[in-house]
């Protein structure tokens, strides 16, 4: 079994994240990077899939800027057998349009029998990228999965959806993407760092991709502008002083909340 | 003038009826053009019922399209690519629902189509269709659309306030999707969670109360579902309290969860983690209840009360009751 797991490195949610209003584009150099959180419990579900079925591998992918190699090496750290980083100027800015190809073209020099996924990533925030891949490999998508297992080439979990559960299942070769509701990461072990450093790493450039950097063969989104909203100012707060519940109350009331 | 056709995509929920969101989609719609629905139609759902639906929605033709039992997804991005041949669209409009997001992201891949997802709202400019995005917790408004070619376009599940006017008997066409030869997942019969139906939906109430960590039980979670009744609000919760097992991740607000903007958010027991803030911090107006009088919760709150949300909440809700 040969296990895919794409992660992405991000803007630290704990800090300031800023759009830079000229480009429109996450102002990376404005906040702190790390790698996103989703991405590093999908490592964590796939080294448990891995530990299930002897002989397994784990290969994971990232396309970022340079700094992104931090992420990847974390993942080598934690348990996975080898990576690629894909870091180029002509993907600075990359729509979701070339972010799926170009991951698409990656994930196809692996073969691999699963790619796994974070549902929703918390920069870009779509929640589309594992379905937009499963189109380009022409495999089935079972997203959003708050349980995850394989059984000879069937993979199966449970998906959560905005009105209930329902249980999927495909054959292998698939896309599946993960919640947040599978375990935590772990913690890279010293030994784990120290091989992680002897692990295979391969480093992509758009080109060896055949990856379409000026929108040739399809169209692109483009940023046409950027506002920030003005900062939200604090109100009154009071201390309770035995009638806080009952001027809360008749704040909404003076309000018109209620 | 004649408007140009606007594909879109209406959710049908697993009862077989019209989801909250068509009346969003087809609202946007009108908005920059002729809104065209796609409507899927489960096994056993009652297409009239769904058409007679969407006419009142605003849709100013129907095409309607069986969807085979227990298949994901799949069908609907058929049904798209079926339904385009048949208008040639100046947009391709979809719920940023879970399987409507996912239909719009395989559809513009199949169709080499630029995709805009998470959108607030829709608009035309001189050179064309524009989408409206609000992130980074509503920090930020972003404007972006398609270098070439009719977008697909996902929106914001409660974020689009337009209603398009009501149709009265539009022209319907059902089809037969061929299923493309792609393979697909399999579903199994569908768990529809426990939802409090006497309660707004969360996304699109007018009203929300949350609450956090501070609630310290399943049980004591309960006061937080007393004063939401009490001001008719939806329930809503942080991360926290959500992995505590008070109440299921669908109530979860901020970054991984839902984003909301009522008239009024209350903060019961919520410290105010940014990654909370990004999910709310819009909100027209922020009432915070905390003991501690340096929660960041307060650093956004119109109104905020220092104390204890065991003491605090019981006599709100009692002077609510009086009122
Ligand atoms: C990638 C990522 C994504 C995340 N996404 C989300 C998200 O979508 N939504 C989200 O909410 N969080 C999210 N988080 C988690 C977030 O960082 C916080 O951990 C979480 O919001 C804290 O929840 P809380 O405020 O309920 O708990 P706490 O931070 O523990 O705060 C509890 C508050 O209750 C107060 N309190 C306690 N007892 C009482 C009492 N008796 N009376 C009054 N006040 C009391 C305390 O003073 C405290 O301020 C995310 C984190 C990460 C890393
Ligand atoms: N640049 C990237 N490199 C690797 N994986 C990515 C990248 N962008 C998105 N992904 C993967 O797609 C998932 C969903 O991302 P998104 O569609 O942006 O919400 C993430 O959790 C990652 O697993």
């Amino acid at each position: 079994m040969h296990i895919v797991v794409l992660i992405k490195e991000v803007p630290d949610t704990y800090g300031d994240r800023r759009i830079s209003l000229e480009t429109g584009l996450v102002d990376r150099e404005g906040s702190e990077r790390v790698a996103d959180e989703i991405g590093e419990r999908a490592v964590e579900a796939a080294l448990t899939l891995q530990a299930a079925s002897e002989g397994s591998t784990v290969t994971v992918i990232c396309m970022g800027p340079a700094s992104a190699e931090t992420a990847v090496r974390k993942a080598l750290a934690m348990g996975a057998d080898s990576a690629v980083l894909i870091s180029d100027d002509g993907l600075v800015g990359a729509d979701l349009t070339l972010t799926a190809e170009v991951l698409a073209a990656a994930v196809r020099r692996e073969s691999p029998d699963l790619v796994l996924t974070g549902n929703v990533s918390t920069d870009g925030g779509g929640g589309v990228l594992g379905a937009m891949l499963a189109e380009h490999l022409e495999v089935p998508h079972l997203t959003n999965l708050s349980e995850i297992e394989i059984a000879g080439d069937v993979v199966s979990g449970t998906r959560m959806t905005e009105s209930g559960t329902v249980r999927l299942a495909a054959e292998l070769p698939a896309v599946a993407s993960i919640t947040d509701a599978l375990p935590d990461p772990r913690f890279p072990a010293f030994k784990g760092i120290m091989a992680a450093k002897k692990k295979p790493l391969t480093r992509l450039g758009a080109e060896e991709l055949g990856a379409d950097t000026e929108g040739a063969r399809a169209p692109r989104s483009i940023v046409i502008s950027a506002a920030a909203r003005p900062p939200r100012a604090a109100g009154i707060t009071i201390t309770d002083d035995g009638e806080g519940g009952r001027r809360l109350a008749e704040y909404l009331i003076a309000e018109k909340l209620v | 003038m004649n408007a140009e056709p606007i594909l879109a995509l209406l959710d049908v929920t697993p009862a077989g009826v019209l989801a909250p969101s068509a009346a969003e989609v087809l609202g946007a719609a009108a908005t920059i053009g002729e809104p065209v629905a796609v409507v899927p139609v489960p096994p056993g759902a009652d297409a009239d019922a769904l058409t007679t639906a969407a006419a009142a929605a605003g849709a100013a033709q129907v095409i309607r399209v069986s969807i085979p039992e227990g298949s994901v997804v799949t069908p609907l991005v058929d049904a798209l690519a079926a339904a385009e041949e048949l208008v040639v669209p100046a947009a391709v409009l979809v719920a940023h629902s879970l399987d409507g997001r996912e239909a719009a992201a395989r559809f513009a891949v199949r169709t080499h189509r630029a995709l805009l997802i998470d959108t607030v709202g829709v608009g035309v400019d001189e050179e064309g269709i524009i989408a409206h995005h609000s992130v980074f917790g509503s920090n930020y408004l972003v404007d972006a659309a398609a270098t070439a070619g009719a977008p697909v376009i996902t929106l914001r599940q409660g974020a689009v306030d337009q209603r398009a006017v009501a149709v009265d008997s539009p022209p319907v066409h059902t089809l037969s999707i061929e299923p493309s030869a792609r393979r697909s997942a399999r579903a199994d019969a569908f768990v529809l969670a426990e939802i409090s139906s006497s309660r707004p939906d969360l996304r699109r109430a007018k009203k929300v109360v949350s609450g956090g960590r501070g609630l310290a039980s399943k049980e004591k979670f309960a006061l937080v579902e007393e004063l939401a009744d009490a001001l008719g609000a939806a329930v809503g919760a942080s991360r926290a309290a959500v992995d505590s097992g008070y109440i299921p991740y669908a109530h979860q607000v901020g970054q991984t969860g839902v984003t909301v903007t009522p008239e009024l958010y209350v903060a019961v027991g919520i410290s105010g983690a940014i990654q909370h803030r990004a999910g709310m911090q819009a909100s027209k107006r922020i009432v915070a209840i905390n003991k501690d009088a340096d929660a960041p919760i307060f650093a956004i709150a119109d109104f905020g009360v220092v104390g204890d949300l065991f003491t605090i909440v019981p006599q709100a809700i009692e002077t609510l009751k009086q009122r």
